[in-house]
């Protein structure tokens, strides 16, 4: 019988910001919708996100960041995820970004998708839904 | 308080309106619940308020149980603090921002420090690469301090520091920048957050585990008895709980048990209960339910006192004031038109001073999206100034009070209340509680509930699920400049060059025997401060002796 | 990248690949695990039960510090459930060991139990050979800790470690029957609570009680929080180690995990084989209307349609 590939998406606190409430509601919501949810903890380094992205073959990387950092920690964790032969990951924030920050980044490809504030989960759940491929591992 | 036949009437009478006129008139598909979910009646009368005992549980300002205010005139007396919570970028920038402010008629100064200061790391540590000076002041040791306050005299002005982890180091720093400034430690009032169980239970900003943080705790008690006795040793917090999704009970709940708990840790430390407990102080959320926050701090006021009086014995009246700084609710707001966030932020704060803070912090309009600008944070001032000067709220004491309504959420909360202290004692006290995950768990639950419930279109957020606009969002924002990251790096680098190092060493060496032992810390960091070691070579060699606090994270 | 290839040279991201291939049953799945079955069986395996907030992530976090001290590779399998209703999980074991999340020779996987009623997943006893041919020298499995946690795991471990607390109710009594027959060495976490003593004492009286083979379970007590114990932990992990050695019951255990294996595979080769044959077709939807009218019985139409079907390999 053949099962059906669970989505599995990496939810991280990278940097020294605490606040998780959001992480934490984001991530109930994809289980909720049947995905896998490995969530890293608090005060993560770009390093520990990508190691941990990789060991767990996660066809997501969520990054959840309220601290104004992400101008530094998304272009980190996308060339780490290129220098791992990772870049088909699909990278993904939510949080605080001002509006030409997310449009650099954006367009530089250094993120997929950028949630801010008032963003339903629902939302979320479904653009992952509709951008993650079925077959999942072993293409490369 | 109400005659036993007139109540009778009541009783009749009310009974004949919902049988006879309410059925006449169609209620509105909506549900009727505060934003914690408590459901409410349509109608409050004296019955629900019949128990009431004018002189028990109500009283007089100033005097016990202080459910209508802990000042017996309150804002005829003084008006609230009007206390900005503010700072980014370095030392430089955000003196500037004092100064306007203060230009500007704010009468208190609270300092916001960036991420890597608030965890203890200096700005040129490795983990602190992009974020420095972004969600606040970067300050890494003595020589920053006093850029900060240069201009400011410390004994004229008080200030409120929001830090936790390493907040002694943080107050020692400030200690010996007024000594800079030629001001002696008893001259100088202020407050610092020190609350190290609501980090665990909300903020998670945490560094040591609980035993040395408490340690660190009751040696700041034990200096400021003796050689800072206007300051306001820690601010028991309700707002980051709040924020993390509680409820408004929980949030009263949880942060008068994390209260009760500092008081037993200062009992235990041997210290006696009123040398102490005059110096505590508290900080409350203001959230968008209107009467429900004013019921929530008359609700506190009254439980502080009560067991401040019952259980711990305290004896002198100061001990059982809950004195409290109020912040408008950030997890209110909302990024989508900013604008309505002015509104939102003056509803708050009305209900923060009908319910008798303190001290008011009001949030700007634009801070779901970056730190406030200049213009949003003058509107935010002006919001409270004209709420003080404009509206006629100072002019008499506790002006709900009395109302069947505000009474009875009063004694409602203060019962939820009660239901919560009792599971905590079950569970062993906080610290085992919190082990437990139990909070985080009532937390998680709570945020996660009141999401589904926006996300099911139950509760309306204005500009979010209901009255949206399609426009992009166009507010002018704070732009950190990221060039002040590199040279504050600089600078720090500098002071460790330019300083005496072998004293800076010195001292760093004897703080750290000191942590082995028993003796008050305190004087030993300020040495250390004193000879510029920076916050990081401090709380580095801390971690070492006391270790690393690790989460366990409930969903 | 060929996946085997990759993960026999010791690239973290094809062994992390070759995991999701078991997990997700994909077609490639056989082929894989047939591919790398000659390079296991040198991994020693190490299962930790005991119920959720006993302390398990935190006492393997240290554990596993120790064993690196001593230069081996590990390889962690974390389970969490899987939401019987939802289909998802989180998995949030990995938190607890922060130190070792940057370190090259610790692979650390979260699962889900995905449907199993076991407390692991149905695909932990195969990604146990996949992190062995790996090359890791331990693999510890830790178990979601309630359920037939206990019943898995014994199947899967060379040494089974079970962890009680003694807070939260975790009296002995309370404890399910299974425990004290599965443990090869018990663990008293967070032991500097009130009543650590007194847990103790009933997991010896217990252990009379049931004074069964010539392995009597230590029992260890630990403080995760002070790093205590733990080295007294792995000490007697050796300990037990050496006794299976040297009673030769290490191969036994082997040889019984290679039967078990092969009847699971045959069992689900009969399964598949029949069901392929018989889900769908006239035949099947005829039987189910025949019995349903009385027209035969349950028994009568199953023999008949196994009759008319073959065991043998179509691919």
């Amino acid at each position: 019988m053949n099962k059906e590939h669970k989505i599995r998406v990496l939810v991280a606190k990278p940097g020294l910001d605490g606040h998780d409430r959001g992480a934490k509601v984001v991530a109930r919501a994809l289980r909720d919708s049947g995905m896998e949810v490995v969530y890293t903890g608090l005060h993560q380094t770009a390093e520990q996100v990508v190691e941990a992205a990789i060991q767990e073959d996660v066809d997501v990387v969520g990054l959840s960041i309220l601290s104004g950092a992400h101008m530094t920690l998304f272009p980190r964790i996308r060339q780490l995820l290129k220098e791992n032969n990772a870049d088909d990951i699909v990278l993904i924030g939510g949080g605080i970004f001002p509006e030409d920050d997310m449009d650099e980044l954006l367009q530089k490809g250094d993120a997929e998708a950028l949630f801010t504030p008032g963003t339903p989960t629902e939302e979320i759940v479904k653009w992952i839904k509709d951008n993650v491929k079925k077959e999942g591992a072993g293409t490369t | 308080m109400f005659n036993e036949e007139k109540l009778k009437k009541i009783k009749e009478g009310k009974e004949k309106w919902e049988k006879e006129t309410l059925p006449k008139f169609q209620n509105r598909p909506a549900k009727f619940v505060t934003v914690s979910s408590k459901p409410l009646k349509e109608l409050y009368s004296p019955l629900d308020i019949k128990d009431l005992d004018y002189e028990k549980d109500l009283g007089f300002p100033g005097e016990y149980p202080y459910t209508r205010g802990v000042q017996g005139n309150m804002y005829r007396g003084r008006i609230w603090t009007m206390r900005q919570f503010s700072g980014f970028g370095t030392a430089k920038e955000t003196n500037e921002r004092y100064k306007y402010l203060l230009k500007h008629g704010q009468t208190g100064l609270s300092v916001a420090f960036d991420m890597p200061t608030i965890m203890g790391y200096d700005s040129d540590h490795p983990r602190s690469v992009g974020e420095v000076g972004r969600c606040g002041v970067a300050i890494d040791s003595l020589a920053d301090m006093e850029i900060l306050f240069d201009g400011i005299p410390l004994d004229q002005v008080t200030t409120s520091m929001t830090i936790n982890g390493p907040a002694s180091v943080l107050w020692c720093m400030y200690i010996a920048t007024a000594e800079k400034q030629g001001i002696s430690s008893d001259k100088i009032g202020g407050t610092i957050q020190n609350d190290i169980l609501k980090e665990y239970i909300a903020q998670k900003s945490w560094i040591f585990p609980p035993e040395p943080s408490m340690r660190l705790i009751t040696d700041i008690f034990s200096f400021a008895c003796d050689h800072v006795p206007r300051w306001n040793t820690v601010s028991i917090s309700g707002y980051h709980i709040r924020e993390a999704g509680s409820t408004a009970v929980q949030e009263l709940a949880f942060t008068l048990a994390d209260g009760f708990a500092y008081v037993e840790a200062g009992i235990e430390a041997g210290l006696d209960v009123d040398d102490f407990a005059p110096r505590l102080s508290f900080f409350f959320n203001s959230h968008i339910d209107f009467f429900e926050e004013i019921a929530k701090y008359r609700a506190a006021r009254r439980i502080w006192a009560k067991r401040m009086k019952e259980k711990y014995g305290a004896k002198d009246p100061r001990s059982l004031l809950l004195r409290f700084h109020t912040q408008t609710a950030g997890c209110s707001l909302t990024a989508q038109q900013p604008e309505n966030n002015i509104i939102r932020t003056a509803y708050e704060a009305l209900s923060a001073v009908l319910g008798g803070t303190q001290s008011l912090h009001t949030n700007s309009m634009d801070e779901v999206l970056a730190l406030p600008t200049e213009k949003a944070v003058r509107i935010a001032l002006r919001t409270q100034q004209i709420m003080a000067y404009e509206t006629g709220v100072t002019n008499t004491i506790d002006p709900l009070a009395g109302s069947y309504f505000i009474e009875a959420l009063t004694d409602e909360m203060e019962a939820e209340a009660e239901e919560y202290f009792r599971k905590i004692e079950e569970l062993g006290g906080v610290l085992p509680a919190i082990d437990q995950g139990f909070f985080q768990r009532e937390i998680a639950d709570a945020a996660f509930q009141y999401q589904r419930e926006i996300e099911e279109n139950e509760r309306i957020i204005v500009g979010v699920n209901e009255f949206t606009i399609d426009e992009p969002i166009d507010t002018e924002i704070l732009k950190i400049d990221p060039d002040l990251e590199r040279a504050q790096c600089e600078r720090v680098q500098k002071v460790r060059e330019t300083r005496d190092n072998d004293l800076a060493q010195r001292r760093l060496e004897e703080l750290k025997k000191a942590a082995q032992g028993t003796d008050n810390l305190i004087p030993y960091m300020l040495d250390a401060v004193r000879a510029y070691a920076t916050e990081g070579e401090i709380i580095g060699m801390l971690k070492e002796v006391f270790g690393e606090y690790k989460e366990q994270p409930i969903f | 990248m060929d996946i085997v290839e990759g993960l026999l040279k010791g690239d973290r991201r094809a062994l992390a690949r070759a995991i999701s291939l078991v997990e997700n049953e994909d077609s490639r799945k056989r082929e894989t695990l047939q591919q790398i079955y000659p390079h296991t069986g040198n991994a020693y395996i190490i299962g930790f039960t005991g119920s959720p907030g006993s302390g398990k992530s935190s006492l393997v976090d240290r554990i596993v510090g120790i064993m690196r001290g001593e230069g081996k590779k590990v390889g962690i399998i974390a389970v969490d459930p899987t939401s019987p209703f939802t289909g998802g999980a989180i998995l949030g074991d990995r938190i607890r060991m922060q130190e070792h999340t940057e370190d090259k020779d610790v692979f650390i996987r979260s699962m889900g139990t995905r449907g199993s009623l076991g407390g692991l997943s149905r695909a932990t006893r195969d990604v146990v050979q996949l992190m062995d041919a790996f090359g890791k020298d331990i693999i510890i499995i830790e178990t979601v800790g309630v359920g037939q946690s206990e019943v898995d795991i014994v199947k899967n471990a060379d040494t089974t470690i079970v962890v009680l607390t003694p807070a939260g109710g975790d009296s002995v009594q309370t404890i399910k029957a299974g425990i004290m027959e599965i443990a090869d060495i018990f663990v008293i976490n967070k032991a500097d609570l009130p009543n650590a003593d007194r847990t103790r004492t009933e997991v010896s009286v217990m252990l009379d009680l049931n004074e069964k083979s010539s392995w009597r379970p230590p029992i260890v007590q630990t403080v995760t929080l002070k790093n205590e114990g733990t080295d007294i932990l792995w000490q007697e992990v050796q300990g037990h180690k050496g006794y299976l050695e040297t009673e030769g019951l290490l191969s036994s255990l082997r040889l019984a995990r290679a039967k078990r294996d092969i009847e699971d595979h045959i069992e689900h080769l009969i399964k598949s084989r029949v069901w392929d044959q018989v889900i769908g077709t006239n035949m099947f939807e005829k039987a189910i209307k025949q019995i349903h009218n009385k027209e035969t019985d349950p028994f009568s139409a199953a023999q008949s349609i196994l009759e008319r079907i073959s065991l043998d390999n179509k691919d």
